[in-house]
């Protein structure tokens, strides 16, 4: 028996999710130099159809089909064949099946998009087009699986062997993310002038306005993850507004005592640390763990995002700093202050219980997650950039990727360019 | 007949154009330009990440004046524009051959 208001809100989350995908576009484009913005739109687009395809081919069969060992699903729904007329959730808040699964191809987008920030204006498009390919089949798919797929304790190894909690993907997504991102900004290399020119955000008002295109998106993202239309989801939704809200003004605070300024580029990325942050906590913590988290979160990330310039590495949007960071803060922060009073199908933290075996567990999904990750994706992008290339021709770099891989500019400035 | 050419800040630029309108002078033609002094460049910070600009934005202001006007053209430039904080600019002066009136064909002071 289907339940209408738990499909109906799932079906709300799905778009919800899907529309963070182009902001993510916007966000990332004004952050990088006019000469590439189009670039940078373009690749979260590719994610967004090249991601589909494989979702429906194979991509969903693999990530929930009946569980190999835990570690990954199997073919028995290619082509979503076997979903049209099933239901997935317990008696009385099913949905169908179909629901899920476009709920669920809405992460699978926004992950790999992730990554094309850390490589901002130097990726050959065609590289990058079939990167996401391998990448959300050899990397997306089997960490969703590990931490998505729960098939009754025989399901994927980390939600349903381990006992780690992640409510909205911590690991799989934003763990994940970072992990990868790491790799595929050593594998790719800096930038032109990394360190050496200004690359200035290009437009600032297109990435506040990205930023709350992810803020809005994002609460499909939390509350839909609840699979359900209930105080759950509601929970979930007001600890991802605290935990935004929280960490924006952490950042720019600590951005105050540390560079002299607080910047809008600094409320925004703290918006998004924030969210990030409580995407696999908001379902077990309740809304003062959740500004505790928050706070934490806009520290850490705007601390951390500055590191990459100690260690060397050009992780241009900082995937590393505000995902990878953000999303083992939440997932640890689950292990301190996870109740039962929030969500009774979930544990209690450390300071709850006084017992280390959460927190245990869930540093145990951080390291498998992001070791795995990194791993794969310095695997893949190397082979990539070994056979076809991954990086630009330097002069295509200078240039700028717009005009060499999409023949369009972003902005005509002049206003009389079409009359001389 | 002169050129006065002058590099000034944009935030100078309303209350030059007043004074010289007050002054009755005939015209003057602004365009933004980009440029470093001794003032040098200003600092950005973009997460955490503090960038030198190097070109700030300027107004270059150009008028064309008649040698009996030239001087107090330009000690009016000067006067409005001066803030006494570094970067308000320069301005120099251009011997000009002949002017000529697009419309009309007058040449020299007439075209003025």
């Amino acid at each position: 028996m289907i339940n209408s208001g738990d499909t109906a809100w799932v079906l709300a989350s799905a778009a919800l999710v899907l529309f963070m995908t182009p902001g993510l576009a916007i966000f990332y484009g004004g952050m990088v130099r006019a000469k590439s913005a189009l670039n940078m739109m373009m690749m979260s687009f590719a994610a967004i159809g090249v991601t589909t395809i494989i979702w429906v081919l194979y991509g969903y069969s693999l990530t929930f089909g009946t569980s190999q060992g835990g570690l990954i699903g199997d073919f028995s729904h290619l082509g979503l064949s076997g979903t049209l007329d099933q239901v997935v959730g317990a008696e009385g808040h099913q949905i169908p099946t179909v629901a899920f699964a476009m709920f669920q191809l809405t992460f699978a987008i926004i992950t790999v998009a992730l990554l094309s920030g850390t490589i901002a204006d130097r990726a050959k498009y065609g590289s990058w087009v079939l990167f996401v390919a391998v990448w959300v089949t050899l990397v997306y798919i089997p960490i969703a699986h590990w931490a998505f797929a729960s098939q009754g304790g025989n399901g994927g190894w980390i939600i349903d062997k381990l006992g780690a909690l992640d409510f909205a993907g911590g690991t799989v997504v934003e763990i994940n993310s970072g992990a990868a991102a790491l790799a595929l900004a050593l594998v790719l290399g800096k930038r032109d002038g990394f360190r050496r020119d200004p690359m200035r955000p290009h437009n600032m008002p297109l990435v506040l306005l990205g930023a709350g295109m992810l803020w809005f998106g994002w609460f499909g993202f939390n509350a839909g993850s609840a699979l359900s239309a209930g105080s759950l989801a509601a929970t979930a939704m007001i600890n991802t507004q605290i935990a935004s809200a929280a960490a924006s003004m952490s950042w720019i605070l600590f951005e105050k005592y540390r560079d002299g300024k607080a910047t809008t580029l600094g409320v925004a990325s703290g918006a998004i640390a924030g969210a990030v942050v409580i995407t696999p906590a908001c379902g077990y913590i309740n809304p003062l763990g959740a500004l505790l988290l928050g706070l934490i979160a806009g520290v850490a990330a705007c601390y951390a995002v500055s590191r990459k310039y100690k260690f060397g590495y050009d992780d241009s949007l900082d995937v590393v700093g505000v995902h990878g960071i953000g999303g083992v803060i939440g997932m640890l922060g689950i292990g301190l202050l996870a109740t039962q009073t929030v969500n009774d199908t979930g544990q209690e933290g450390l300071f709850i219980n006084g017992s280390f075996e959460l927190l245990t567990h869930q540093v145990i999904a951080i390291v498998a997650v992001a070791a795995f990750s990194f791993t794969a994706t310095w695997l893949i992008a190397t082979a990539i950039s070994r056979t076809i290339g991954f990086r630009v021709l330097r002069d295509d770099e200078l240039t700028g990727l717009d005009t060499t891989y999409h023949a369009e500019s972003a902005y005509d400035i002049t206003g009389n360019s079409n009359r001389y | 007949m002169k050129l006065i050419t002058a590099i000034v800040k944009p935030s100078k630029v309303d209350d030059i154009k007043r004074a010289l309108q007050a002054d009755g002078v005939h015209g003057m033609t602004v365009s933004e330009t980009r440029g470093f002094g001794r003032q040098k460049g200003h600092t950005e910070i973009y997460r955490g990440a503090e960038y030198t600009v190097d070109f700030i934005p300027k107004v270059r202001i150009e008028v064309l004046a008649d040698d009996a006007d030239c001087d107090h053209i330009v000690d009016l430039i000067v006067a409005t524009a001066n803030s006494g904080s570094i970067g308000d600019g320069k301005l120099w002066v251009t011997p000009v051959e002949t002017v000529v009136r697009i419309r009309t064909g007058e040449r020299g002071s007439d075209a003025l």
